[in-house]
């Protein structure tokens, strides 16, 4: 198999701090190249730099035995380099077809050819497999769809590399079987893949070869089918790996005072009826697929999206959530799965970032002193194991797994008598996960409730002493101690 | 308060050149003299006139502009608060009373434009345009559409008298900024402030109440217009509705901008907009002093906006730290 795309030595600086201190990585036509690490690793910076987001500070990459120096995404794409972000970044305002095209549009004088650009948009989705309306508006569609829209964006550029950086961490499963089908059938075409994801079963299920990046250096690559995973968990950590080590859930959940009852709790046209109840001091877990109405859940509990029906007893006493400052003066704290849209304040400070929360509480008269902030920044920071420059720098330069830890400290600071977490390990490292799943059981240990949102079964299992699953935005069953496993979770999503 | 946050830097030097500029072009320039027991001088008009209306404005559009909005009714809101103001002391009305009425209206038209952004959830530029228009308009009809001259001490005397050597306007205006800086950094107002600029959404979901924040923020500016106003008519012992505070939005707008605060939201800096009125002024007055005839003014002070609002780009910068970086080298 031919060299498509070859990195020399990649360095990147960002002032004193080194992202990439020398990467290599040869990506073949024709096979899919998993590229792995924890956060912070350097995975996303390296994306960067192949697609022209950022310029590399030294070594070299060669496309097609062609040197190449992106400046900009557009270069990179024009090149041949297109890239699938995570949260997928076209414009959902926008039809199928003008997103597939946008940029390239075929003109005829100064007039967009709409006939051209749905044919070449239908054509571009035939080669997928995928047949879409191309002019529903985007934004319209589930994530699902909207990928394999940006898939086909870069197939209409004639892509020879793709870069698909943590695509299956909002599909449920058949959309992530759909996505690998269709992988599969790029590589059979000769498109060399680059894949970022933090599923090792979607690692070894479609990859052929893994790259591995730790604090920024390349450790090395490896044929998967001889990569035991144990192996590559150690390789991605530096470190003994404690990550599949189940953080046992012992306490019975019947057994605990309950905190939380919810009683007919609905929102009309959003989730509902909900009738179950939150124990004290324990986990419990929210499973179901993508769009079951986990999130909404949540958002009921919160005050985001307040109720029309039903209500929610604290310790027998009816609470009205009309608002997250209602909720939070109940005991509440939320933790979204947004974190870029509904959790951090990019330009701010971890610091600022982290009192936040504890500070709205407290109103703004009564100021948290200087001090006292930059003890509790400091706190979290070594108890989390935060990655940062420091407590002042902005918090939108972190890596996603840091970020999380940041507002999972915004949430510990106020101490909640229920922490509601949807999704807190989406898209964040092996080590991290472990880490943020360890901290659950200390804070449970400690008196607090968490309701924990997870697509991951096997997570929600380790976790939960009691599991409420829901279905079609309704709840279908709920399950306590020996009943949880994951086979009696799929179960009741699969139930008629 | 953080007085020398970096952003300063910029603007700072900016009006450092212009000084010198000034320093070599007119004689005379820094020339101070003490009659009648106050100071006189070009400087102390420069002071004196920024702080009577660019400084003043640029106060309250800090914070509005901080919040991720703007707040085009300002000068709208000078007239109306003159207005007033005259036409209370026409009419007998005490000076703190017929001032108080004058900040009283204004602030409730800043509530207004609050209610209408928070609230309603107009885009800022249309509801504080909807204010803007209203405003002027309810200034004229206030006063028949005429100018309303005064003869009344304690007015006058708000902008044309001293206090320890210096115009009142020099002294009043750069005490409500330091109050008003030590008053958001005290508190956690700035932070809340910032926050809401920065990500409005994960604000409310961390428990601010940011429509109150957003609300709180177009009365000060409300309040600030208010003061700019009285200070106006003050001046020229009359209130003019059809142009006290005519454009003057876009000086406030400018010097915000200068003074490093971005017009996306987020993290602002009282300091700089300070900074950047008094470059403004200078800019007017050096214009002047060259006999740069006022027509062609203009062209001048767009240039320097220009310089100056590019230093504050991130990568404009990192472009001039390279270029200087590898003129070291060789």
């Amino acid at each position: 198999m031919s060299v498509l795309l070859q990195l020399d030595e990649i360095v990147k600086r960002f002032g004193a701090f080194a992202a990439l201190r020398g990467v290599s990585l040869t990506l073949r036509s024709g096979e899919i190249h998993a590229l792995m690490g924890e956060n912070g690793a350097g995975k996303s910076t390296l994306i960067k730099v192949i697609t022209g987001v950022h310029a590399a500070d030294g070594g070299t990459i060669s496309l097609g035995g062609r040197m190449l120096q992106p400046r900009s995404p557009r270069e990179a794409e024009a090149a041949g380099i297109s890239t699938v972000f995570q949260e997928v970044n076209l414009l959902p305002n926008l039809t199928v077809a003008e997103n597939i095209v946008m940029g390239r549009q075929p003109m005829r004088g100064p007039f967009i050819r709409h006939g051209e650009s749905r044919r070449r948009a239908r054509a571009a989705l035939a080669r997928l497999g995928m047949e879409a309306d191309v002019d529903a508006e985007l934004g319209s569609l589930p994530v699902a769809v909207q990928q394999m829209t940006a898939i086909a964006r870069a197939l209409d550029q004639e892509a020879r590399v793709l870069i698909l950086d943590e695509p299956t961490s909002s599909l449920d499963a058949r959309e992530s079987a759909e996505l690998f089908a269709v992988m599969k059938r790029l590589r059979g075409e000769g498109m060399g893949i680059i894949f970022v994801s933090h599923f090792l079963d979607h690692v070894y299920e479609v990859s052929d070869r893994i790259t591995v990046l730790r604090d920024g250096s390349g450790i090395g690559t490896w044929d998967t089918a001889e990569l035991p995973r144990l192996e590559l968990v150690a390789q991605m950590m530096g470190r003994p790996s404690a990550a599949h080590e189940p953080a046992a859930a012992s306490a019975r959940a019947a057994d605990l005072p309950e905190l939380l009852k919810l009683e007919a709790l609905e929102r009309r046209g959003s989730v509902g009826p909900l009738d179950f109840s939150v124990p004290s001091g324990a986990v419990t877990g929210l499973a179901g697929l993508l769009g079951s109405g986990r999130t909404e859940a949540a958002r009921l509990l919160f005050g985001i999206d307040p109720a029309t029906g039903g209500r929610v007893l604290l310790k027998g006493t009816p609470v009205a959530l009309k608002s997250p400052r209602d909720a939070m003066s109940a005991g509440f704290a939320f933790c979204s799965e947004d974190r870029k849209v509904e959790g951090i304040i990019p330009s701010l400070s971890v610091r600022e970032n982290i009192v936040l929360a504890l500070q709205a509480s407290r109103g703004a008269l009564r100021r948290l002193p200087q001090a006292r902030q930059e003890a509790l920044a400091d706190r979290f920071i070594r108890a989390l194991n935060i990655k940062t420059r420091g407590p002042e720098t902005p918090i939108g330069t972190l890596s996603g797994g840091n970020q999380q830890k940041c507002l999972l400290a915004r949430w510990m600071a106020v101490q909640p008598t229920l922490l509601i977490l949807d999704e807190p390990t989406r898209g964040i490292d092996v080590g991290a996960k472990a880490e943020i799943e360890a901290l659950c059981g200390e804070l449970c240990r400690a008196g607090m409730s968490i309701v924990f949102i997870s697509a991951e079964l096997e997570e929600v299992v380790r976790n939960s002493s009691r599991v409420v699953v829901l279905r079609d935005r309704r709840q279908a069953a709920v399950l306590e101690g020996a009943a949880i496993s994951v086979q009696t979770i799929m179960e009741a999503v699969a139930a008629a | 308060m953080n007085l020398f946050r970096s952003t300063v830097i910029w603007p700072l030097a900016a009006l450092a050149a212009l000084l010198l500029f000034n320093a070599a072009a007119s004689p005379g320039f820094f020339q101070l003299e003490w009659k009648d027991g106050r100071l006189f001088g070009t400087l102390v008009d420069i002071v004196n006139q920024s702080a009577r209306v660019p400084m003043l404005l640029a106060l309250g559009m800090t914070l509005v502009i901080a919040t991720g909005g703007v707040d085009l009714s300002v000068g709208s809101l000078m007239a109306v608060s003159g207005a007033v103001a005259a036409m209370q002391v026409n009419r007998g009305a005490p000076l703190a009373a017929a001032v108080g009425l004058a900040l009283l209206a204004t602030a409730a038209l800043g509530l207004l434009n609050g209610l209408l952004v928070a609230k309603v959830r107009l885009q800022p530029i249309i509801a504080t345009l909807v204010t803007m228009v209203a405003g002027r308009g309810l200034a004229m009809l206030l006063t028949g559409s005429q100018m309303v001259p005064f003869q009344h001490k304690g007015l006058q005397w708000l902008a044309n008298g001293s206090l320890l050597g210096l115009p009142v306007p020099v002294l009043l205006v750069p005490l409500l900024a330091v109050l008003a800086g030590f008053a958001l950094r005290r508190t956690a107002a700035a932070l809340f402030l910032e926050a809401t600029g920065d990500n409005e959404t994960a604000s409310r979901f961390a428990g601010i109440r940011t429509d109150a924040v957003r609300m709180a923020v177009y009365i000060f500016s409300g309040f600030c217009a208010g003061l700019s106003g009285v200070l106006e008519a003050s001046n020229i012992a009359a209130a003019d509705p059809a142009r006290i505070g005519d454009t003057r939005e876009l000086d406030a707008i400018f010097a915000v901008v200068a003074g490093g605060t971005a017009l996306a939201g987020g993290r602002f800096s009282l300091a700089g907009s300070i900074v950047g009125a008094l470059l403004l002024q200078t800019l007017t007055l050096t214009l002047y002093n060259q006999n740069v005839p006022p027509a062609v003014a203009p062209v001048p002070k767009a240039i320097v906006i220009l310089a100056v609002c590019l230093l504050h780009s991130p990568r404009v910068r990192a472009a001039l730290a390279r270029r200087t970086a590898s003129a070291a080298k060789a």
